[in-house]
């Protein structure tokens, strides 16, 4: 080789600086790569739902899907309420209310599980917290588990009138999304 | 598109085009020999290495559209949402509501299996006017109004294509024998077209004080066309410009770093 | 280059992987301390570049293949799904449709120099041979991609394309027939056609991968030609791989990559077919039908020949007859630069290949025509005649003594 006296010195500035200029490139133009799978401007616009109440009567259920998951709307009956309402806190396996419209650490009463003190409409998440089954008690003729609310057949966990779990593997109480009164009968959720 | 067939010889000088003068646009002004008539290239915000839409044409552009082109060519590619994305017309989230909301889309089906007609919203796609293919030739005299999401790249000359063609209606040479319902227009190619001229001065009214002339009109309808076709336009153009410094600089370090270390070489 | 290892394991975690897998051992024989001439210009980094390129196609390819439909009716709309709606889609696809122009464009340049340094010939010959048989898949892979889209021209592409096999009718009756029919998965092209077209589209590229890694193999046996032609002979003909040229192909890759971004950015339909942004219409041929650029050549020698299955031999002859090379010419000397009469020749053969390249995408009537079966013509003439006449004809002229003499300016021996 040609170059006997002098070994190739790698530590020489220009290298340094062609190589770390060369690595932050190569570093930014691997988010394209991962940024690809977020998800994309069609999910992103679908992220937000409204919804009718105006034919919900009293005592009955729906089910939307917002983004591509179940969302349960119950109008609720003034007995439903009232069970809900006397419910001890010390009852309650999950004292948060889990409620996306207010802050973390609110106790999970009755009131803290509707928007707006509206306390006739519950709106809530329909997935189960323990392994996200659907909870049955939606349909006319469905368990509605001990409580009244909701049941969870997949492993046996039993939701109240107002969505928080009582008994079972569940860890949380059903989750409330992030929703609004855009008039006495709409809701927009998301 | 012809000039794909130029080989090297002009491969070579549209690198250097590209390379050193930016000629940008996503179909190439160049023209096609032969058959095809000549496409005169207009001037365009959007041209250029740093060219950008200009919002109040493309507004204009969506206005004329909706207007006229919409009652018999789809534009099934776009979204309401679009209208309001950065780097198009750029509309307010409530005049894309509105606009969404002006036509009927068809959702369901509802608790009783029915199909029904709702207020768009804009995570709507456009609608288009046929339901299919033969319903829009039945309407038309047999012809089909083609979609034109894409229509600014889908030709050759692209929105240059779309602007002369539009300004392009003309009465025929005495020589010329026309088809019945068709007109004579001087760049589509074989100079017949199904279409009557759809535009015209003062078709569209316009309420930003553009004066509402035909070429005005033609230009709009173009500019937005071209939006429709490559809504990512002004993004591709600010990342490569970006892009095309990063990768200055780094030739720069890398060629001085190679002489470095070639420099180590007795000779 | 038959050599030692020079390898020494820095440390114990080190010393125990080179005991197991000596990948380090591998990477440092082969691209840190690897002899190479010294004497290599910059038509020797398009290895590298090439490289670049097939890592780019894979990611990109691999991201399009997470949002991409492969249905006839909807193919079409997921790739402006892509481009429109997907985070950063539009530049994956304009990535991956340009990075398939500038992985040809560089493939060409590396098989000219190829061509021209005499790098097919002994003891090279299996190397030139891999070489072409990538050519060949990446000639399949890109085809079959340019049909996902699903446009007017990929659609037609596919049904003339393949409507190829049916000349073999003509040798069998109903052969050919059932070969296409075979290929389609129908009566026409369609859905099973796409779908097939898209498995074996995400298949070979790896099968590229496989034969590139044989490929280097394979040039790590002799080591790198040069443009002298002349091998290593002493310690002062080569320097090693790291740094010299670790750093030569980092900035020549650079300075290619722009061209690359120029388009991708600034022209990205340049290169491909207005037709292709129309979906794909069994019932409506577009006017012209012209295949992307860098199958021109091929299609042009396709259409020279009058009769379709002569039309077909010559056009599969074209590229197959390059597996022959190293055989085809009989010259000793690998570098043009010592034939004084090849040189012309060789000229003559590009400007051949450009020519048929610029008549793929006219009519075939006329001059036109006239032209295109002259070019064909010596297209074969220059394979089947010259190279292997001109080897026993020519006279080559002096050569240096080395590498070194050669870098050094050290007029050869003899010369005037």
């Amino acid at each position: 080789m040609a170059k006997k006296p002098t070994e190739p010195n790698r530590r020489d500035f220009m290298t340094i600086a062609a190589a770390s200029f060369a690595a932050v490139g190569g570093a930014a133009s691997i988010w394209p790569f991962i940024d690809q799978m977020n998800p994309d401007a069609s999910a992103l616009s679908l992220a937000t739902i409204e919804v009718d109440l105006a034919p919900i009567e009293e005592g009955q259920s729906i089910t939307v899907s917002w983004r591509g998951k179940p969302v349960f709307i119950r109008h609720r009956t003034g007995k439903e309420i009232e069970e809900a309402k006397g419910v001890k806190m010390e009852d309650l396996p999950d004292p948060d209310a889990r409620n996306e419209n207010l802050k973390d650490d609110t106790p999970a009463t009755d009131i803290n599980r509707v928007k707006d003190k509206n306390e006739k409409w519950l709106v809530l998440v329909g997935i189960c917290t323990h392994l996200g089954c659907i909870p049955k008690g939606q349909r006319i003729g469905d368990a509605k588990g001990e409580y009244g609310g909701w049941f969870c057949p997949c492993h046996g966990s039993h939701y109240d009138t107002a969505g928080r779990i009582r008994k079972g593997p569940a860890p949380r109480n059903l989750d409330v999304p992030t929703f609004e009164f855009v008039s006495d009968t709409k809701i927009k959720i998301g | 598109m012809k000039m794909i067939a130029s080989p090297f010889a002009k491969h070579a000088a549209m690198i250097a085009g590209a390379m050193l003068l930016g000629v940008t646009l996503g179909t190439s002004p160049a023209q096609a020999a032969g058959d095809l008539p000549e496409i005169k290239a207009q001037s365009w915000t959007f041209s250029g290495p740093f060219g950008t839409f200009d919002r109040g044409q493309l507004q204009r552009g969506f206005k004329v559209y909706k207007e006229v082109c919409a009652g018999c060519h789809g534009l099934r590619q776009l979204h309401f949402r679009n209208l309001g994305e950065p780097g198009g017309p750029e509309f307010s989230e409530a005049e894309v509501k509105a606009l969404a909301a002006e036509v009927e889309v068809k959702d369901g089906p509802n608790d009783e299996g029915e199909m029904f007609d709702r207020p768009g919203k804009p995570s709507d796609a456009f609608v288009s006017p046929f339901p299919n293919e033969n319903a829009a030739r039945a309407a038309n005299n047999g012809a089909n109004p083609p979609d034109l999401s894409l229509m600014a790249k889908a030709r050759v000359g692209g929105p240059d294509y779309i602007y002369g063609l539009m300004v392009g209606y003309k009465e025929p040479p005495s020589s010329m024998k026309m088809s019945e319902d068709m007109s004579y227009n001087d760049v589509f190619p074989g100079h017949q077209i199904a279409m009557a001229a759809p535009l015209s001065e003062e078709s569209v009214e316009y309420t930003d004080g553009t004066k509402p002339t035909l070429e005005n009109h033609a230009k709009d309808v173009s500019a937005f066309l071209m939006w429709a076709a490559e809504p990512k336009l002004e993004e591709r153009h600010k990342l490569g410009f970006r892009f095309m410094i990063y990768l200055l600089i780094l030739s720069v370090l890398l060629y001085l770093a190679k002489r470095r270390i070639w420099s180590r070489l007795k000779h | 280059m038959a050599h030692e290892s020079t390898f020494t394991p820095g440390n114990r975690l080190s010393k125990w992987f080179d005991d197991r897998l000596p990948i380090e051992r591998m990477m440092h024989d082969q691209f840190g301390v690897f002899p190479m001439p010294r004497n290599l210009n910059y038509l020797w980094t398009f290895g590298g570049i090439l490289t670049f390129f097939l890592v780019v196609q894979l990611l990109t390819g691999i991201v399009l293949a997470m949002h991409f439909v492969p249905h006839e009716t909807m193919a079409f709309d997921s790739v402006e799904h892509i481009m429109r709606d997907v985070n950063w889609g539009w530049l994956m696809r304009y990535m991956h449709a340009n990075g398939a122009s500038m992985f040809f464009l560089a493939a060409y340049i590396h098989i000219a120099r190829g061509m021209y340094y005499g790098s097919y010939k002994a003891p090279r010959e299996i190397l030139w041979i891999l070489g072409v048989l990538i050519f060949v898949v990446m000639m399949a892979t890109a085809f079959m991609g340019y049909s996902l889209v699903w446009g007017q021209m990929s659609f037609w592409a596919v049904t003339v394309i393949t409507n190829l096999f049916s000349s073999l009718d003509s040798i069998i009756d109903g052969l050919g027939t059932t070969i296409v029919q075979w290929i389609w998965g129908g009566f026409s092209v369609g859905n099973p056609t796409l779908n097939r077209l898209y498995s074996l589209h995400y298949l070979l590229p790896f099968v590229i991968c496989g034969l590139v890694v044989l490929h280097i193999w394979a040039l790590h046996i002799p080591g790198s030609n040069n443009p002298t032609g002349i091998d290593i002979k002493t310690k002062s003909d080569s320097i090693p791989f790291t740094p010299y040229y670790t750093v030569k192909d980092g900035f020549a890759m650079c300075v290619f990559v722009m061209l690359f971004a120029a388009f991708v950015f600034y022209a990205p339909n340049y290169l491909g077919h207005p037709d292709n942004y129309v979906e794909a219409n069994p019932l409506a041929t577009p006017p012209h039908i012209v295949p992307e650029w860098y199958f021109l050549p091929y299609y042009a020698i396709l259409r020279a020949i009058p009769d379709k299955l002569f039309g077909v031999i010559a056009f599969a002859g074209s590229i197959s007859l390059l597996l022959f090379l190293p055989w085809l010419d009989t010259s000793k000397v690998r570098s043009t630069r010592y034939r004084p009469i090849y040189k012309w020749f060789f000229a003559l053969f590009m400007i051949d290949v450009v020519v048929l390249g610029y008549l793929g995408a006219k009519p075939p009537e006329g001059w036109y025509l006239i032209i295109g079966r002259l070019a064909t013509a010596y297209y074969f003439a220059h394979l089947l005649l010259v190279l292997p006449l001109l080897g026993w004809i020519e006279k080559p002229s002096a050569m240096p003594g080395s590498i070194t003499d050669d870098v050094l300016g050290k007029k050869p021996a003899g010369a005037k």
